[in-house]
C-alpha cells in the first residue's frame, strides 16, 4: 500500500508548492512582474525566522506575529523602490532587476550565514504524526502546512473576489491604463499585493525550514517548482496553482517510490508535457486572454 | 498619355471581408501613371485595408490589382516591390542606430534588389528628392518628426518606385513642417512617381492631389476634382452623417 | 460662449499635447458651462480622444492648463480630477473582461466625489442592465457594454462626465436609446462633453458645439447660432463666413 502513502505524501507535499507558488502568482498576474528573486525571499524569511526563534528561545511559530508583518512591509519597500520603478522601463527591466536581487539576496546570505545548512525549530509539531488505516503515516507537519496553503488560497480567494479592493486587484489585472483612468490608485495598489506576495512566500520559507532544511541557495530550486505550479495550474487561478502544485508533488513522490534519482526530474517533465500539451495551464483563468492592450485611439 | 501606356495601378472589384465583417464591398479604380491620387473617407470605411490589398500585406477576397499592366493580386509585398510598388507607414520608425544615408540603402538594397553602386545612387538620389541629402551621416534615431516622415519617404523613394503608396504621411506636423512636406511631395511627383495617398488631414490633398477618391461602407461614393469631391453631399453624410439640420 | 456669464465650469487654455515629438493638439482651448451639453466633432485624427484624456488626466499636456471649478487642475493625476467630478466614459467603452457587470459599476465609484449614485439610481437609468448584474461584462452586447460603460462612469458621481463616441460600433435604435439616456440627464442639469461622428446628433442633443481640425480648434460656438454648412466647413478646413477660425 506504499503506493497510496506515496500519493497522500505527494498531494501533502503539493500543499507546500502551492503556498510559494501563489505569491509569485499574485504578482505575475497583477503588476505582470515575474519575480526571479520569490524563492530567494522564501529563504529569507526561513533565515528570519531562524533568528526570531533562536533569539526568543521558541518554536519559529511562536515567531509569525512578527515576522509576517516584517515580510509583508519587505514586500512594500521593495514594490515601491525597486519593482515599480523597473516596471516603468518595460517589460524586460523586472526580470533583469529581479535576478539581480536574488544573486545579490543569495550572496548576502551566504556572507551573513555561512553555507551551512539550517533546520528551524518547529516544536512539537515537526515531530507529531497520525496513521490513517494501519500503513499509513502522515506527519502533522506535512498536513499542517498542506492546510495553511489552504486557508491561505481561500484567504485570498476572498479576498479577491468578496472586498471592494479585490475588485479593484481584478480591475487593474486585466487593463491598468483603463484602472487608472476610473481613478484606481495604482501604486499603493501594487505596494499592497507585493507585500502580500513576500508575506506568503515567507510563510512557504519557514514550512520549507522546518520540513527540511535550507541553505543560501535552496531559493532558486525553490522557484522553479513555484514556477511551474503555477504555470501548470494556469496563470490567473489560485486554485489551479494548488492543482498544479498536487500535480507536481504527486509525480515527484510517487516515481520517488521506484526511482528515488528521478524523482525531481519526473516532476519536471510533467511540466514540459502540460507546456506542450496545454500550455495555458489546466485550469486557465480569467486571464487567459493576456494580449496586450494598445491604447485606442490616441489620434482620436 | 500615348495610347497603349498602361495604367499606372488598376484595382477591379476588389473585395475583403475578416470573418463576418465586410470592409471592402467592391472597390475600383483606375490610376494613370503620374497623377496625384488622395483617398480619404470615415473611420471604419476600409482605407487602411485597401492600402493593404494593394501592397498584398492583405490577400483579397475578391477582385484584381494590376500594376503597370501587369497582374499583381497574387504577388507578395517583395516581389511587387521590384515591380515598382512603394509604400511609406503610418508611424515612421526608421533603424535608428543607422544613418540616413543607410536607411535610405536599406531600401534600394532589399527592397529593390539593387546592389553596390547602383543602390548607393538609388539611395542617394531618393535622399535628395525627399530633401534629407543634407543630413546623410545623421544618425537616424537622433532625427525629429518631420525628418523621420522624409527618411521615411526616402526609403520608400529608393526603391525606384513607379507608384508610391502614402499612408497618413502628415498628421502630428507643425503648419510650417506641413508646408514642407506638402513641397517635398509636390516634387516626388512631378519627377514622375504617381502618387496614391491616404490622409485624414485634407488641406495637404487639396495641395497634392489632382483628383479625390472617397471611401465609405467599404466601396468608392466619390472620385473627382477635390473641391467637389468635398463639397458633395453625399460624401459629407458619409463624414458625418445623413440627414439636414 | 457665454461671454457675460460666471466662469465657465471647465476652461482649458492653451493646450499643447504630444505623444512622443508628434503633436496631437497645438493650443487648444475650450470652455464649459455648467449644465450645458458641448459636442466637440472633428475627423479622425482632429485630437478628440486626445483632448478628452487630456481633459481626464490621463493624458498629460506639455504646456497650457485645465482648470476646473475654479481649481488648477492641469497636474493632477485623474483620481483627483474624478473626486472633483470629471469623469471619462472611454472610447471603445474599455470594462474589465473579468469583472461582472456590477462589479464594473462598483469599481467606478473608487474615486467617487460623492454617493449620490448607488447602485438602484443607476440601475433606475439603466434598467436594461439591472438583469444582467451578475454576468461577466465580456458576455454583453455592444449597446449593453455601452450602457455598462456609462453606468461605471455615473458611479463616481460626476459634475462634467465626458463621453467619447458611445455610437460607434451600435445599431441605430440602440444610439437612440442611449442618447435618450443622455437627454434624461441633461435635464436633470448634467454638464456632458459628447464626442460625436454623427453631426446630426451631435447637433440635436447639444447646446454648444466645438469642431477641433488636425489638433486646432476650428469652430467653437452654440449649437443655435451656427448652421450646419459651417460646421461642415469648419470640419473640411474650408473657409465660410462667420465661422470662428
Amino acid at each position: 500500500m506504499t503506493w497510496v502513502n506515496a500519493v497522500i505524501q505527494g498531494l501533502l507535499l503539493g500543499g507546500q508548492y502551492a503556498l510559494i507558488a501563489c505569491g509569485l502568482s499574485l504578482t505575475f498576474g497583477v503588476m505582470r512582474i515575474v519575480n526571479l528573486a520569490h524563492g530567494d525571499l522564501a529563504v529569507c524569511g526561513a533565515y528570519l525566522g531562524l533568528v526570531l526563534s533562536s533569539a526568543l528561545g521558541v518554536p519559529v511559530w511562536v515567531t509569525l506575529p512578527l515576522l509576517l508583518p516584517a515580510a509583508f512591509g519587505a514586500g512594500v519597500i521593495l514594490q515601491t523602490l525597486l519593482f515599480g520603478r523597473a516596471l516603468r522601463h518595460g517589460m524586460l527591466a523586472p526580470v533583469l532587476v529581479t535576478f539581480g536581487l536574488s544573486v545579490m539576496i543569495e550572496n548576502l546570505l551566504q556572507v551573513a550565514a555561512t553555507s551551512d545548512p539550517r533546520g528551524l525549530n518547529g516544536g512539537a509539531l515537526a515531530l507529531a504524526s497520525f496513521r490513517l488505516g494501519s500503513h499509513i503515516t502522515v506527519s502533522w507537519l506535512f498536513m499542517t502546512a498542506f492546510l495553511t496553503a489552504c486557508a491561505v488560497l481561500s484567504g485570498l480567494q476572498l479576498l479577491l473576489s468578496r472586498t471592494s479592493w479585490g475588485r479593484k486587484v481584478r480591475a487593474t489585472a486585466d487593463d491598468l491604463d483603463t484602472a487608472r483612468l476610473v481613478g484606481i490608485r495604482v501604486r499603493p495598489l501594487f505596494a499592497t499585493v507585493a507585500g502580500i506576495a513576500v508575506a506568503t512566500a515567507a510563510l512557504a520559507g519557514v514550512f520549507i525550514g522546518t520540513i527540511g532544511t535550507f541553505d543560501p541557495l535552496e531559493g532558486a530550486n525553490t522557484l522553479i517548482f513555484a514556477f511551474e505550479a503555477v504555470v501548470i495550474g494556469g496563470l490567473g487561478s489560485l486554485w489551479g496553482t494548488l492543482a498544479g502544485g498536487m500535480a507536481l508533488g504527486v509525480t515527484q513522490v510517487v516515481v520517488g517510490q521506484v526511482n528515488e534519482a528521478y524523482a525531481v526530474l519526473a516532476a519536471h517533465l510533467l511540466f514540459l508535457a502540460v507546456l506542450a500539451v496545454r500550455p495555458g495551464g489546466l485550469f486557465a483563468g480569467q486571464h487567459a486572454a493576456r494580449e496586450a492592450r494598445e491604447a485606442p485611439g490616441v489620434l482620436g | 498619355m500615348t495610347e497603349g501606356a498602361a495604367n499606372a495601378l488598376e484595382v477591379t472589384g476588389v473585395a475583403k471581408s475578416y470573418g463576418s465583417l465586410t470592409v471592402l464591398s467592391s472597390v475600383s479604380l483606375v490610376i494613370g501613371p503620374g497623377e496625384a491620387v488622395g483617398i480619404v473617407g470615415p473611420n471604419g470605411a476600409g482605407k487602411t485595408t485597401l492600402l493593404d490589398l494593394l501592397t498584398g500585406t492583405g490577400r483579397c477576397d475578391a477582385g484584381q490589382v494590376r500594376l503597370n499592366g501587369q497582374d499583381v493580386t497574387r504577388l507578395p509585398p517583395p516581389l511587387r516591390a521590384r515591380l515598382g510598388l512603394g509604400r511609406t507607414f503610418q508611424v515612421p520608425r526608421p533603424l535608428g542606430d543607422l544613418t540616413v544615408f543607410e536607411n535610405a540603402l536599406v531600401g534600394a538594397m532589399r527592397a529593390a534588389g539593387l546592389r553596390g553602386r547602383n543602390a548607393y545612387e538609388a539611395a542617394y538620389e531618393a535622399l535628395s528628392l525627399a530633401g534629407m541629402a543634407g543630413r546623410a551621416n545623421v544618425r537616424a534615431g537622433s532625427l525629429r518628426l518631420l525628418d523621420r516622415k522624409r527618411l521615411e519617404l526616402a526609403r520608400a523613394l529608393a526603391t525606384r518606385p513607379q507608384v508610391l503608396l502614402l499612408d497618413e504621411i502628415a498628421g502630428g506636423l507643425s503648419d510650417p513642417e506641413t508646408e514642407e512636406l506638402i513641397g517635398t511631395i509636390r516634387a516626388v511627383n512631378t519627377s514622375g512617381t504617381t502618387i496614391v495617398w491616404v490622409e485624414h488631414v485634407l488641406r495637404v490633398l487639396t495641395a497634392v492631389a489632382t483628383r479625390l477618391v472617397c471611401l465609405a461602407d467599404g466601396r468608392v461614393i466619390a472620385d473627382g476634382d477635390p473641391a467637389e469631391v468635398l463639397a458633395s453631399d453625399e460624401v459629407r453624410a458619409a463624414f458625418l452623417g445623413g440627414g439636414v439640420l | 460662449m457665454n461671454p457675460a456669464g460666471p466662469e465657465p465650469l471647465l476652461q482649458v487654455t492653451g493646450l499643447d499635447v504630444f505623444y512622443g515629438d508628434f503633436q496631437a493638439l497645438f493650443g487648444v482651448s475650450v470652455s464649459v458651462s455648467a449644465g450645458r451639453v458641448t459636442a466637440l466633432v472633428g475627423a479622425n485624427g482632429a485630437g478628440k480622444t486626445t483632448l478628452l484624456r487630456t481633459i481626464a488626466g490621463a493624458q498629460g499636456a506639455a504646456s497650457g492648463s485645465v482648470r476646473y471649478a475654479g481649481a488648477d487642475l492641469t497636474a493632477a493625476p485623474p483620481h483627483q480630477r474624478i473626486s472633483r467630478g470629471i469623469v471619462l466614459v472611454p472610447e471603445g467603452r474599455r470594462l474589465f473582461p473579468s469583472l461582472t457587470v456590477e462589479e464594473n459599476i462598483q469599481v467606478g465609484a473608487a474615486a467617487a466625489a460623492s454617493a449620490d449614485w448607488p447602485l438602484d439610481r443607476i440601475y433606475g437609468v439603466f434598467p436594461m442592465i439591472a438583469k444582467r448584474r451578475g454576468q461577466r461584462a465580456s458576455t454583453l452586447s455592444g449597446g449593453e457594454q455601452q450602457a455598462v460603460a456609462i453606468a461605471r462612469a455615473l458611479a463616481a458621481a460626476p459634475s462634467l462626465l465626458l463621453l467619447d463616441e458611445i455610437s460607434l460600433g451600435l445599431a441605430p435604435r440602440i444610439v437612440a436609446e442611449l442618447y435618450q439616456t443622455l437627454a434624461e440627464l441633461r435635464s436633470a442639469g448634467a454638464t456632458l462633453v459628447i464626442v460625436e461622428q454623427d453631426l446630426r446628433r451631435a447637433m440635436e442633443a447639444s447646446d454648444d458645439l466645438v469642431c477641433l481640425l488636425e489638433g486646432r480648434v476650428a469652430l467653437a460656438a452654440p449649437v443655435s447660432a451656427v448652421t450646419r454648412d459651417e460646421v461642415v466647413a469648419a470640419y473640411f478646413g474650408q473657409r465660410s463666413p462667420g465661422a470662428a477660425t
